[in-house]
């Protein structure tokens, strides 16, 4: 049904929407059937695209660094996604009680939020590599020390985004609820796993999905911690696609194809954990 | 949520120990950047006492290497200008979609959600050849690309508060002879406040940090931002000068913390509510 604003505004388009829509199938669309169409091309400048089928995708999966950086950043996405909700869910908690100082340490855990991943990439480079100066060690050192350094820079970057989402969580689920079990006799323990936890899971919803979607897009700090050092086994997808198109001459198709095939990916966890998370909320 | 449990002083020391910790990575960038560069990778947790003290002269050196305070403005031009666009161009957008709700109005909404999900990988290479043939690698270009790129989320959200806007306040102002744009910019707009607030948060802090876009599409020899500089420092120079590196690290994160002690509270709050609805 059309409303009367709706009659109003309807011709006004060229105004309200043909800017936003314009600029949106130019920075997105376009580039977007473009990418589809040249994963099955050899090019090199986009106009000398040839048709090449599926070989592009074939070289993509037998690319052994591929392989390596999809294992590795589903390992670094499913143990970021963990420490960084338990993390935050438990100072959310903490913080949403009575505490002096809480507004303060609130504000400390969300600040490195606004520093960019390049800049955070460099201070723990910075950090981590002066702890690993005593064994005569860098962070490039090998894959693990990458991994976990990375670990831990994520961690203490997003913990406290997680963190104000939970907060605001928290804050509505409503007290008389917790007050009648409390009556009833629940234990704090009880409260807890019974009431609050179920009635959270919209939060849970969002924070773990932006965690997870974070997690597999990751590149700025991947690109400054260590550069996918040594040889490229510190790399995560997003930076391994990256290097396909700009270090390796003549695999450009062969980077559309990855990228493809990580957008297909990302979908479907996207969906899949959407679905999973959000069958499980609660109404009061 | 239950207010009644209160923490004690064991809690207020525990989470204070763990707060200083939490600032301690910058404060190491911090004291590092006025130790000589020699010393930076060797004495890393050391105060820059005695001789490896050197100063402001890192300062002078990182500033004069990279010209800092020019991609200093450029990065504010790009922010300011992309923040402002995508605010106005996306709550119009979103009006008008709600409000005329057709099958039109549906289908492109549907086609914006779809840009929540895909990774810039995908779209990178196409975006970049296609901003440098259409002439968008300037920061003005990039405002309309990022408008493009990032249209999907700020869409989602503002559809969202503007069906809970009561459209008997529009009829009514419309029935009083206000113009379609006086009635958007009078009576919407003032509605929308909050979240235009949490959505200009959002972008600014997606755009003021963002490296891969930028780097891609602008033109190398006549802009750069802040992160592409940082990157540059690194990645220009056979050795790193680490005295330079540490004295642009600062540098970069000094307006920003500006901006977050100016706009605490909405920062938050903006971030909290913006999840909540999206």
């Amino acid at each position: 049904m059309i409303t009367m604003t709706g009659r109003a505004i309807r011709r006004w388009w060229p105004l309200f929407v043909f800017p936003t829509l314009a600029a949106f199938l130019m920075g997105f669309i376009v580039p977007l059937i473009a990418g589809i169409y040249l994963s099955f091309t050899k090019f090199t400048t986009i106009t000398d695209a040839v048709w090449v089928g599926f070989d592009n995708y074939r070289r993509a999966f037998q690319d052994n660094e591929f392989a390596h950086a999809f294992i590795y950043t589903v390992e670094f996405t499913i143990v970021t996604t963990i420490l960084i909700n338990v993390a935050a869910f438990f100072v959310a908690y903490m913080f949403t009680k009575a505490m002096a100082g809480a507004k303060l340490f609130r504000s400390i855990f969300f600040m490195p939020n606004l520093i960019g991943g390049i800049v955070l990439g460099y201070i723990w480079q910075l950090l981590l590599n002066g702890v690993l100066a005593h064994w005569n060690i860098s962070l490039t050192y090998n894959s693990k020390l990458g991994f976990w350094g990375m670990v831990i820079l994520v961690c203490w970057q997003q913990i406290g985004y997680m963190m104000v989402i939970y907060i605001a969580g928290l804050q509505n689920v409503p007290n008389d609820l917790i007050e009648a079990a409390e009556v009833d006799g629940a234990s704090p323990r009880q409260v807890l796993f019974n009431i609050t936890l179920p009635m959270m899971m919209p939060s849970i919803t969002v924070c773990s999905f932006l965690t997870v979607t974070n997690g597999f897009k990751m590149f700025d700090q991947n690109l400054a911690l260590t550069n996918g050092a040594p040889s490229n086994t510190s790399e995560l997808l997003a930076l391994n696609i990256y290097r396909t198109f700009y270090s390796r001459p003549g695999f450009e198709g062969v980077g559309q194809a990855k990228a493809v095939v990580f957008l297909i990916l990302v979908s479907i966890i996207a969906i899949l954990q959407n679905w999973l998370t959000t069958s499980k909320e609660t109404q009061a | 949520m239950n207010t009644k449990i209160k923490h004690g002083p064991f809690w207020t020391t525990l989470f204070a120990i763990i707060s200083l910790a939490w600032i301690f990575p910058i404060v190491l960038v911090l004291i590092n950047s006025f130790k000589k560069k020699v010393f930076i990778s060797t004495d890393t947790f050391k105060l820059p006492t005695g001789k490896m003290n050197a100063g402001l002269s890192n300062y002078t050196d990182g500033i004069a290497k990279t010209s800092f305070f020019s991609s200093f403005l450029w990065s504010l031009i790009i922010t300011l200008g992309t923040v402002v666009f995508i605010l106005i161009c996306t709550s119009m957008c979103a009006w008008w979609i709600v409000r005329v709700n057709t099958v039109f109005a549906k289908f492109i909404y549907v086609f914006f959600l779809l840009d929540m999900i895909v990774p810039f990988q995908m779209v990178m290479y196409p975006l970049s050849k296609l901003a440098d043939m259409s002439n968008l690698n300037t920061p003005w270009g990039l405002w309309f690309i990022y408008l493009g790129f990032g249209a999907g989320l700020p869409v989602f959200i503002f559809t969202g508060v503007v069906k809970s806007i009561p459209q008997e306040i529009e009829e009514a102002a419309m029935i009083d002879g206000a113009s379609t744009l006086r009635t958007f910019f009078t009576i919407v707009v003032p509605m929308m406040k909050p979240t235009i607030i949490s959505v200009a948060i959002l972008e600014t802090m997606w755009v003021w940090n963002d490296y891969l876009l930028p780097y891609l599409t602008l033109d190398m020899q006549r802009f750069k931002t802040i992160p592409i500089t940082i990157q540059y420092l690194r990645g220009g120079y056979g050795t790193v000068d680490m005295g330079a590196m540490m004295a642009c690290l600062v540098l970069a994160i000094i307006p920003i913390m500006i901006f977050y002690v100016l706009c605490q509270k909405y920062i938050i709050g903006g971030i909290a509510a913006g999840a909540v609805k999206g």
